[in-house]
């Protein structure tokens, strides 16, 4: 079970959280060809490493914000608010 | 009582506490602090139960949580539990154990007839046996055969619940290494949480004598203990197993210390968090693989020195031990020293340290090096055993049980669980910890550190050379060395391959005591080192947890958080008959006769006026400057022009263009909005708007606040509503010039309640909704009701108000739609193409796949036949025989009380194009015979709900 640190409430057991797919994915118009349009539904990165998603304490302040996660690992590296770049995590 | 197995004054029990219990009938005596286990094996009850498969009788062979064979039912006055490890069940006064998988007796079991015929029955021979005409046709046989125990019936007694801890250090297990771990903490002042499976501190300081730090080890635990239990920084966990390692050093503890009592047993499932975790998990001895060597009264070395130490229990009188390391031979010095004639030592090394040898021949002990045992002899125990010496030559050996050991194995379990990499030890001959990602040691034995003076090495754990179909690798699942071959000429060569197709190490012990024997094997007959063809996956729970610890306080009425009604006692006075509807308990009729009432309530409707339950109804406020162009980004529908004070209906789409819910919404006022949803969706949509505010269209200036709860609603319905209604003191001009259909308005009531009315429709009758805050519920509905009753005012449940909104084509979102239904396929298509602006779900409507017109759209259709049913779910079919295929299906139905007969909606290929035609129902095996139609069958102009 991850324990994810809330940017707003801190750390708290996964239980307490949503989890809501890839972060900085962004919505095209509806200008664009069917093909461009289905990869923004269906689509996604599996990376086996860093992922960057999106994450919801709906039992705590409804807040959503963005978490880079090692999907090896399961390291919680970074947690940022929605709408901010994702984090340079090179070492 | 007779206990012709315990020694005179040895052991940590409590001779002057005898207890009574029972085994398969019989009563025996054990003491305070026995096992179960040791109290039979005090007694001199060898074969405890029936093997799994071929029924070969078996006795106790550990002394631990890795026993294979003493699994019994067991009943202490709460119902009878079965595969209880009888060497960790404590032994209880009046306790009754029976064995399990025998019949008529665990001494004389009929179907031991599968072990003679043995040979018959290898590894997966029911996948390549039972499969004329098909597996089911034996299930039913092999089931009976099969298994281990029973379920128990009746009511759990045991209460279960769930707990939570936090800790800078949790130690697991309580041997010399974890409690010197958890001192060295707890004296820098940090906060320890120390576990242990076990009834008792101690681990191995409970029978073996070897000293720690030049202290006795008795000394050093009763030192240690109180200091740690005198400390304000340490909590100690008894009868505790660390059950599963998780991620982000989460542990569960499944907490046995208050379960076997009768009075007021509980379980309690403990979730961990800690810094940083020591594990001082120990070693599980290892069996040596021999002909035979399932027999009662072939014990591990290490179980055997621990009855006679711990628990004053000799194992045999006349022992052989069966070796091939140094601390097997600690062991058995140490049960000779507590009175167990040890008349020889079969090792298999070709020699060993000096001072071994000295020790043993002090003690009048035989010793054979490089010799192979190859198979025990006797048939329900062990009388002799045969083995070769050094130069080859076979002898015999007189004795009634057999010390083995082959060798120490770590446990590596919740290591691994963590993430932790193993290595193989050639020389210890055993996986040990490498490296793991989470903040976790491992501290002694389990490290491979062991508190011996001696040095600790292994021989090779070989099989002998008996038949290998004799020579058990999984004593609880009855694998055999043969099994293993088997597996390997049919070229199973992986290691998870072996264990899922001769299920080696897939029973309830887990492999504890046959894993690495297996995978020595595979290796050995693969041409690769056991660290080549590693270990099976470690999975929680090391030991069994049972599934009401798991579950917790959460079944019966604590399942899920009940929500009623805010009037829910006015309905039930007035007879409701309460069912789910979507978690919420909700009356579905009034009145005792089903379809009776529901006929009734709907007329009474349609003919004068009803009163219904409407308060789960979704209702959500929108606010702020932009929540006019938000909600237009979410609905289908065009909000923006909608004015203030009306009210529009809208449905919502997923990103992928499918229907999701509808309602209606209310624009209050400029920058106010109302939306109402479904009921079962009122908490569901609120995420929904908080995620796309939230993350795609942050900028709107908008708050969503979910209302569903403050608000009761009580909805009238009828041509008689507004006459009802109006009566209200109070209440706002309710004619249609000043609040037409789609509109709503709001006032206060004499006292002062503020209320919300809206003119809305969901029956097809005029109708209102009127919004009290919850708390007046009670009082509105007995005010309704008492004012209609010279309108003849009924109630009407959602049974009936299904039937009503059928009656007037209405769709249920999730009944008559599914998760391929676009707005197109239900009728919305001139929305769609109206709407100005980008929507959730709009560019997914663009696509070639959703504007094609063979697609299974919304139709309403009648049946030929009056009278006759159908069934939601029936298929739509098409063509006969062979060639007759599914077109859709019927989604709703029901005999309407004010048509006279049985009309549905259902989605259907190409159905707007059908109108009129006949189509074929399948109904669970009937053929039913139908007429397309408008999917509106009452009042298709709406003039009774606008009038």
């Amino acid at each position: 079970m991850l324990r994810i640190p809330c940017l707003y409430c801190g750390v708290r057991d996964e239980v307490e959280f949503r989890y809501g797919n890839d972060a900085h994915v962004s919505r095209p118009s509806p200008a664009v060809s069917d093909a461009e349009w289905s990869d923004y539904l269906f689509n996604h990165t599996n990376p086996k490493g860093v992922h960057f998603e999106r994450w919801c304490h709906v039992f705590g302040c409804g807040q959503w914000f963005n978490v880079a996660r090692d999907t090896v690992t399961h390291e919680i590296l970074a947690v940022y608010p929605m709408g901010n770049p994702a984090p340079d995590l090179e070492e | 009582m007779n206990q012709p197995f315990r020694t005179e004054d040895s052991g940590r029990i409590d001779r002057s506490r005898p207890l009574k219990f029972t085994f398969n009938g019989k009563t025996l005596q054990g003491f305070s602090g026995d096992t179960l286990a040791s109290a039979l094996l005090a007694n001199g009850i060898r074969v405890v139960s029936r093997s799994f498969k071929f029924h070969r009788p078996r006795g106790v062979l550990s002394a631990g949580a890795e026993e294979p064979n003493a699994l019994v039912a067991v009943d202490i006055g709460n119902g009878m539990l079965p595969i209880v490890r009888a060497t960790q069940m404590p032994l209880i006064g009046g306790l009754r154990a029976e064995s399990q998988n025998c019949f008529p007796t665990v001494g004389f079991d009929l179907l031991r007839i599968l072990d003679y015929t043995r040979a018959l029955w290898p590894a997966g021979f029911y996948n390549k046996t039972f499969k004329w005409p098909n597996w089911h046709a034996f299930e039913w046989a092999v089931r009976r055969t099969a298994g281990l125990g029973r379920l128990p019936s009746g009511t759990d007694v045991t209460r279960y619940c769930h707990m939570n801890a936090h800790c800078d250090v949790l130690v697991v297990g309580t041997g010399s290494a974890g409690l010197k771990a958890a001192l060295n903490a707890a004296r820098a002042g940090e906060d320890v949480l120390i576990v242990e499976q076990d009834r008792v501190a101690g681990g191995t300081l409970l029978y073996d004598r070897a000293a720690i730090d030049g202290t006795a080890p008795d000394v050093w635990l009763e030192d240690t203990m109180s200091e740690l239990n005198a400390r304000d920084n340490v909590r100690v966990m008894l009868s505790a197993t660390a059950a599963g390692y998780y991620d982000h050093n989460v542990l569960t503890i499944h907490d046995r210390s208050s379960a076997y009592r009768r009075e007021n047993p509980v379980e309690i499932f403990w979730k961990v968090r800690a810094s940083r975790v020591v594990l001082a998990t120990g070693t599980i001895e290892q069996p040596l693989v021999f002909g035979n060597n399932d027999l009662p009264g072939i014990m591990l070395a290490s179980a055997m020195h621990q009855y006679a130490n711990r628990y004053g229990v000799l194992c045999g009188r006349r022992v052989v031990g069966v070796v091939n390391n140094d601390l097997a031979w600690h062991s058995l010095f140490g049960l000779l020293d507590a009175g167990t004639d040890v008349s020889s030592i079969i090792d298999s090394r070709p020699s060993v340290d000096d001072q071994l040898v000295k020790l043993a021949h002090d003690r009048g002990i035989e010793v054979n090096f490089g010799a192979t045992p190859v198979r025990a002899g006797g048939s329900g125990t062990v009388k002799g055993l045969v083995y070769l010496d050094a130069n080859g030559r076979t002898e015999n050996i007189a004795c009634d049980a057999i010390a083995m050991s082959g060798g120490m194995s770590p446990v590596m379990h919740l290591y691994s669980q963590a993430g932790g990499k193993l290595r193989y030890d050639a020389e210890l001959a055993c996986f040990l910890p490498q490296a793991c990602r989470q903040p976790v040691s491992v501290a002694g034995s389990a490290n491979g550190e062991f508190a011996v003076t001696c040095t600790y090495n292994i021989g090779s754990r070989k099989r002998s050379p008996a038949k290998t179909s004799t020579q058990w690798i999984d004593f609880l699942h009855d694998v055999t060395a043969s099994d293993v071959e088997l597996a390997v000429r049919e070229n199973y060569h992986s290691v998870e391959h072996l264990k899922r197709y001769t299920t080696v190490g897939m029973a309830v012990d887990q492999g504890k005591t046959s894993n690495l024997n297996a995978l020595t094997l595979l290796g050995e007959l693969t041409g690769r080192t056991p660290g080549e063809t590693g270990t099976t996956t470690f999975r929680p729970m090391y030991t069994p947890v049972t599934m009401g610890a798991i579950a917790g306080n959460r079944q019966g009425d604590f399942y899920q958080p009940a929500k009623r009604l805010p009037a829910h006692d006015w309905h039930a006075e007035m007879d409701a008959e309460f069912e789910d509807y979507g978690g919420w308990d909700r009356p579905a009729y009034y009145g005792h006769d089903r379809e009776a009432s529901i006929a009734n309530e709907s007329l009474i409707v349609r003919e004068a006026v009803g009163l219904f339950d409407g308060s789960p109804l979704g209702k959500i406020e929108v606010k702020g400057p932009d929540a006019a162009e938000f909600l237009n980004r979410i609905y289908v529908n065009t909000v923006p022009s909608l004015k203030p004070g009306k009210i529009r209906y809208g449905l919502m789409l997923t990103e992928n263009g499918i229907v999701m819910d509808d309602g209606v919404f209310v624009r209050l006022a400029d920058e106010h909005f109302l939306i109402n949803t479904t009921s079962g969706h009122a908490d569901s949509i609120v995420s929904w708007l908080e995620e796309w505010h939230q993350c795609e269209w942050p900028n709107l200036d908008l708050v969503v606040l979910p209302v569903t709860s403050q608000w009761a609603v009580a909805t009238v319905a009828g041509p008689k509503a507004r006459d009802v209604l109006q009566a209200l003191p109070g209440m706002v001009d309710l004619s249609t010039e000043c609040l037409p259909h789609m509109s709503i308005a709001s006032g206060a009531f004499a006292d002062g309640t503020q209320y919300r009315i809206q003119r809305v429709s969901f029956t097809g009758e005029l109708s209102y909704e009127l919004n009290v805050p919850a708390d007046h519920a009670s009082e509105i509905f007995d005010r309704i009701w008492k004012i209609g009753q010279v309108h003849g005012i009924g109630l009407f449940g959602v049974e009936s108000l299904m039937v009503l909104r059928l009656e007037k084509g209405f769709l249920h979102v999730g009944v008559d739609t599914d998760g391929t239904s676009n707005p197109i396929d239900i009728g919305f298509g001139k929305i769609v193409a109206n709407k100005k602006g980008d929507f959730v779900g709009a560019r997914s409507l663009m696509r070639a796949e959703d504007q094609r017109t063979d697609r299974r759209q919304l139709i309403g259709f009648e049946l030929d036949v009056r009278g006759d049913t159908v069934l939601p779910g029936a298929h739509i079919v098409t063509g006969s025989g062979a060639d007759r295929r599914t077109e859709g299906f019927v989604t709703s139905a029901c005999n309407s009380p004010t048509l006279g007969k049985t009309i549905g909606l259902g989605l259907l290929e190409s159905g707007y194009e059908r109108k009129g035609k006949t189509i074929t129902l399948y109904d669970d095996g009937r053929i039913v015979s139908a007429r397309v139609v408008d999917a509106c069958f009452y009042d298709p102009s709406g003039e009774r709900m606008r009038g």
